[in-house]
This record gives structure tokens, C-alpha cells and sequence, in this order.
């Protein structure tokens, strides 16, 4: 009885704040789209799933938003490592300063700071107009791919950089000793047993990067070009444009799905790799 | 017997504070070199210069002619035990074993890996990882590692530090037997004296970042060099007293026979377990009985001498356990002069 008393909360939480959302959005996904308020009729139909995975428009989002992730995530993990390798190996007075330095971004509305990118990437702004003197040309930077990736990877970045640190802090420094104690140099021993000790870190990271970045909707709406067609972006244009809410809510759970199965085959790959390299 | 290693004027700094004073120190081909200090008294740091971990801020390092003294640690042939071992936690057994052995091919490497398994007896657990093995594997592990590369010199920190009591025993005699095989150099590190007087083939006493002295362990033992030795290596009963040819007059109590006392002030030494209670030697005090305590192998006596000065005996029980004066009665204490070491004051 007391156990049920203390679990309560938790179960009334889960169901009324995400299963039923998740079964509204289901019902409203296999209901009939119709002209009117609300614009569907519940029924079933798989009309929503049909279109979504036969018409171009909703694969190619599907694939764009993959990639964009898939690059941002790469992207993030290749810029953060080396700042999360840095702090961990800090002198311990300077980490929690630096791991603030990390935070202190998150102080500030995050729309906030993506239109202080807006100012600083616009035509006018003084980074595009020092680019162009260089260039000998106008240069354009927002509303481009390189803005779309420099506000993915500028938003996702300490997502994997704080895993990274965490894994990485945890290594007891004795066993970069052994290594270049038993021959190996500096760049060998980080192969050999830093890299291999970081993986869940890795994975971590990569997971709380790259899930959120394939949904990202305000990142590429507001300095993505018009042909950024991402995922997020088209589901939000089905359901206020369109207002065709079972396509959207198909597409909704079509992502969920996929980022349900996506980082569980990047955990299954990295575990397989870690068991094979052991043998 | 050749010097294998040479450490001469070693200085090491750490920000403002002088770890490593000056130290000079020759460690000779073939032997078990045991660095006996304190905490804090600059042994670990000695083994990881040696290694390579911690720079020079004077001084230089020759091993077999060659001045490894400013070479980082993965182009030093010398090879590290380290406390915690620091085995590679991702990788088997055997993998870390051939870590080491990236310069020779696979199949010589193999054939090393197995013949290190079989040195320390590990042959079944090759393909376990560190986290599957007891304590005492994994030391064995760490050496095997270490030896796998045939370093010029195998360093050892505290490698016995994390073994249970009966398993310390019994790998020390296997380090010892182990190393007498091989022909290896061992520097061993360790804080406990115990230790150091078994194993060792010679002992460096390390004391404020210097080598206060170095020295068989019968000699350091029998004929420490100043009180700070006489303490730290076993126990020992001080006496300040002023010696003249052979005779040393201690103020209070009385006059002494000691061989080898010239003369001027000076401590004289008396290790508890050389004086006896009651009649026997040719020197002897008097004073009284304050306590006893008995600890198995031995019967612990503390006396007040005349001057108040407290002394412990250690009464070997080697006939049984024999009844004690009572606390309070008036005892003597009687030593030969063969036991007396003469320190300076």
C-alpha cells in the first residue's frame, strides 16, 4: 500500500503528461482529415502513413533532418572531445570555471541568442561583411547551410561536451602513465586507452545530440535557408499551414520511432565494435 | 658488482616545494633495490623521475651509459608496477600483457605474452578482464606487464600496499624468488620496514627528499647512521650520554660499556629486542617495571630508569610463556656491549 502510495505520483505523471499526449497524437494520426474544427474525424485510416512514406516531400524531410543531425552530431563530437579532453585534464582549480564557462550560455533565452546569430550572420553584420572584403565579394551567411550548421552545432555543443567530460574526467590518470610507461607515445596511449575508455561518453553525447537535432525546428526556421526543409519545420507547416493534423501526427510518431530505433542501433554498434576489439 | 643505474644531483621541484634535494644514488646491476621513507618523503617521486613522469630541475639519470635523465617515459627502458596497477579496464588479461610489445612481431609477442603468463601462473585467465580478477591477480598481472618488455629496470610502487596480510607474505617471497630468476633490477618503494629488511638486497632510507642512507639491511639495521634511521627501521631505546674509548657515561644512570664509542657526546642505541630483563649482560641499569604486554611472539616491558627516562624490552618467549614481575617492582636491565649503537648526537 505505501509503495503504491509513493509510486502514485510517478504513474499519474507518466500518464497523463506522456502517454496520453502520445495516444491523442496516435488517434488524431489514424483519424480522417476533414474540413473543419478540429480538422479531423477520428476513425482509422492509414491515409497519414501512406502519404508520409510515399510522398517525396516527407522522405526527403525525413532524410535531410537525418543528415543535418548526422552532420551536426559529427560536427559537435570532433569540436567538443578535444574541449572536453582539455578540461578533464585541467588543472583541478580551473574545471568547475571552465565547465561554467560551458553553462553560462543557458542564462540567456536560447531565442535570445539565436537571433544574436541572426545579427551577426545577416548581410550587414559585421562578420559577413569582414568575410566579403576578404572574399573580394558579398558574402552571404545567413539563411545558408553554414548558418543552419553553425547554430546546430553551436546549440548541441556542451550536450556533448558535458558526457564527454564526464567519462572522460573519470579515467584514472595512472593509465595514461602505464601506456607511455610500456613504450606507447602520447597520440598512441590516446588511441589505445583513452578513445577506447571514452566510448560511452561518445555514445552519450552523440545520442543527446543527435535526437533532438533530427526534431530541431527553431535552428534551421530561423537561420536555415528556404530549402532547409527539415523534419520539424514541415511537420510544423502540416499542422498550422496545412492544417492537415493526421499527417502531421503521423509524421510526429514516424520521428519517434525513429529516434527510438536510431540510438539504439548506435548503442548496439558500439557495444558489438567494443566486445570484437577486445577479442 | 657494476653500477646499472646512476642517479646523480637529482633535483626535483614541485611549484615552490623542493621534493627531490640534491640526491644522489647508484643502483647496481642484479639486484632489489627497496627506496624505505615515509609519506612525503620523496621515494614515489624518485621512482616516477626514474620513469619519466615527473622533470628534472637539476641533476641527470644514466641507466647502462645511457643518460635517460630528460627522455620522456615511452623512450625510457625501464617499466613501472604502479600502486593502483592501472590496468587497462577495456582490455584482457593477455592484451595487456602484450601492450608493451608492439615492436616485435605477433607471433614473438604471443610467445612472450604466454611465457608471462606462465611466469606469473596466469595461463587459465588469459582472456579475462582486470575487473574478473582478485587483488593478488591483478598485482600479478601488473608485473607481468611490466617484465613483458625486459626493461634494463623494473620500478615497483607500493606493490604490495593493496594485498591482504597472508597474500603480502607470500608475494613477497614470490617477488624475491621471482627477480633472482630473471636477473632483473627491481626498485621497490615502500613505506614498510618489514618489508624493506626481507626483501631487500640493499635499502636507500629516504628521508625530506634525501637519501639519509643506503645500505644492506643488516648494515642499516645494525649500524644505522643517525637517530632518524635508528627510529624508522625497527625500534629503538635513545640514550644521550658522552663516550669516552669504548665507555660512554650516561648522565644519571651510570657508565656503559660500548665498542666502537670514540668519544665526545653522543646517542647510544639499544633495539628492545637486545636487552633483557633481569641479570646477563655486562651492562646493566636499574629501574622499575611499568607495564608488560604480551604479543604472541613476544612480551613487551616497559622500565623507568633512575632518571625517569621510559625503555622498552622485547622478551623473546622462545621457553614459553614465563611469569612476569609484577608493575612497580625493581628490575634490572642488562644488555652486552656487542649490542650498544653509538649514533652522533
Amino acid at each position: 500500500m505505501s509503495r503504491f502510495a509513493v509510486l502514485a505520483p510517478v504513474w499519474a505523471w507518466l500518464c497523463v503528461l506522456l502517454a496520453a499526449p502520445l495516444g491523442i497524437v496516435l488517434a488524431i494520426s489514424v483519424a480522417e482529415s476533414v474540413d473543419g474544427v478540429p480538422p479531423f474525424a477520428l476513425g482509422f485510416s492509414a491515409a497519414a502513413f501512406v502519404a508520409i512514406l510515399t510522398d517525396d516531400l516527407y522522405r526527403d524531410a525525413l532524410l535531410l533532418s537525418l543528415r543535418v543531425a548526422a552532420i551536426s552530431t559529427a560536427s559537435c563530437l570532433l569540436l567538443g572531445y578535444p574541449v572536453a579532453l582539455a578540461i578533464a585534464r585541467a588543472p583541478e582549480r580551473w574545471r568547475d570555471p571552465l565547465l561554467l564557462g560551458l553553462m553560462v550560455p543557458f542564462w540567456t533565452g536560447f531565442l535570445m541568442r539565436i537571433n544574436a546569430w541572426i545579427g551577426l550572420l545577416a548581410d550587414d553584420g559585421w562578420l559577413a561583411a569582414a568575410l566579403s572584403w576578404f572574399a573580394g565579394g558579398p558574402v552571404r551567411l545567413l539563411y545558408t547551410d553554414t548558418a543552419l550548421y553553425l547554430g546546430m552545432v553551436y546549440t548541441y555543443l556542451p550536450f556533448m561536451v558535458l558526457p564527454l567530460y564526464a567519462s572522460l574526467s573519470r579515467l584514472d590518470p595512472a593509465l595514461r602513465d602505464a601506456a607511455s610507461d610500456l613504450g606507447a607515445p602520447p597520440w598512441l596511449g590516446f588511441l589505445r586507452v583513452t578513445l577506447p575508455l571514452s566510448v560511452p561518453g561518445i555514445v552519450a553525447g552523440c545520442v543527446l545530440v543527435f535526437v533532438p537535432a533530427v526534431g530541431e525546428y527553431v535552428v534551421p526556421e530561423l537561420l536555415g535557408g528556404p530549402g532547409a526543409q527539415l523534419v520539424g519545420r514541415v511537420l510544423w507547416a502540416e499542422f498550422f499551414t496545412n492544417r492537415d493534423w493526421p499527417v502531421a501526427s503521423a509524421l510526429a510518431w514516424m520521428l519517434l520511432l525513429l529516434l527510438l530505433v536510431i540510438p539504439a542501433a548506435i548503442r548496439a554498434a558500439f557495444a558489438g565494435r567494443n566486445t570484437a576489439e577486445s577479442e | 658488482m657494476t653500477d646499472l643505474l646512476r642517479i646523480a644531483d637529482v633535483t626535483v621541484r614541485h611549484g615552490a616545494t623542493v621534493v627531490l634535494d640534491d640526491l644522489s644514488l647508484a643502483v647496481r646491476r642484479d639486484e632489489l633495490f627497496v627506496l624505505l621513507g615515509a609519506s612525503g618523503s620523496g621515494k614515489t617521486t624518485l621512482l616516477r623521475a626514474i620513469a619519466g613522469f615527473v622533470p628534472l630541475a637539476a641533476g641527470g639519470i644514466v641507466l647502462d651509459g645511457q643518460d635517460i635523465g630528460r627522455l620522456p617515459p615511452h623512450r625510457r627502458p625501464v617499466n613501472t608496477v604502479f600502486q593502483s596497477y592501472a590496468l587497462f579496464p577495456h582490455m584482457t588479461v593477455a592484451a595487456n600483457i602484450a601492450f608493451g610489445l608492439r615492436h616485435m612481431d605477433r607471433s614473438t609477442a604471443a610467445a612472450r605474452v604466454q611465457e608471462m603468463l606462465a611466469l606469473v601462473r596466469l595461463e587459465a585467465l588469459a582472456d579475462r578482464r582486470p575487473n574478473q580478477l582478485s587483488g593478488g591477480q591483478q598485482q600479478r598481472v601488473a608485473l607481468a606487464r611490466g617484465l613483458a618488455p625486459m626493461p634494463a629496470v623494473l620500478l615497483l610502487d607500493e606493490p604490495l600496499s593493496a594485498l591482504d596480510r597472508a597474500l603480502r607474505a607470500e608475494t613477497r617471497d614470490e617477488l624475491v624468488r621471482l627477480r633472482r630468476e630473471l636477473g632483473t633490477s627491481f626498485i621497490l618503494v615502500t613505506h614498510d620496514q618489514q618489508e624493506a629488511l626481507t626483501m631487500a638486497d640493499r635499502i636507500g632510507v629516504m628521508r625530506d627528499g634525501r637519501m639519509v642512507q643506503v645500505g644492506t639491511p643488516a648494515a642499516v639495521y645494525e649500524h644505522p647512521n643517525c637517530r632518524f634511521v635508528a627510529e624508522f627501521l625497527g625500534a629503538a631505546n635513545i640514550l644521550p650520554g658522552v663516550a669516552n674509548d669504548g665507555r660512554v657515561d650516561l648522565p644519571g644512570l651510570g657508565v656503559v660499556a660500548a665498542p666502537g664509542a670514540s668519544s665526545g657526546p653522543m646517542l647510544l642505541a639499544l633495539r628492545p629486542e637486545r636487552l633483557r630483563l633481569g641479570e646477563g649482560g655486562a651492562n646493566r641499569l636499574t629501574g622499575m617495571l611499568t607495564g608488560s604486554v604480551y604479543a604472541g611472539e613476544t612480551m613487551t616491558h616497559t622500565v623507568r630508569l633512575s632518571d625517569g627516562t621510559d625503555i622498552r624490552i622485547a622478551q623473546s618467549l622462545h621457553n614459553g610463556l614465563i611469569a612476569s614481575p609484577m608493575p612497580g617492582a625493581a628490575v634490572v636491565v642488562s644488555w652486552s656491549p656487542e649490542a650498544c649503537i653509538v649514533l652522533p648526537p
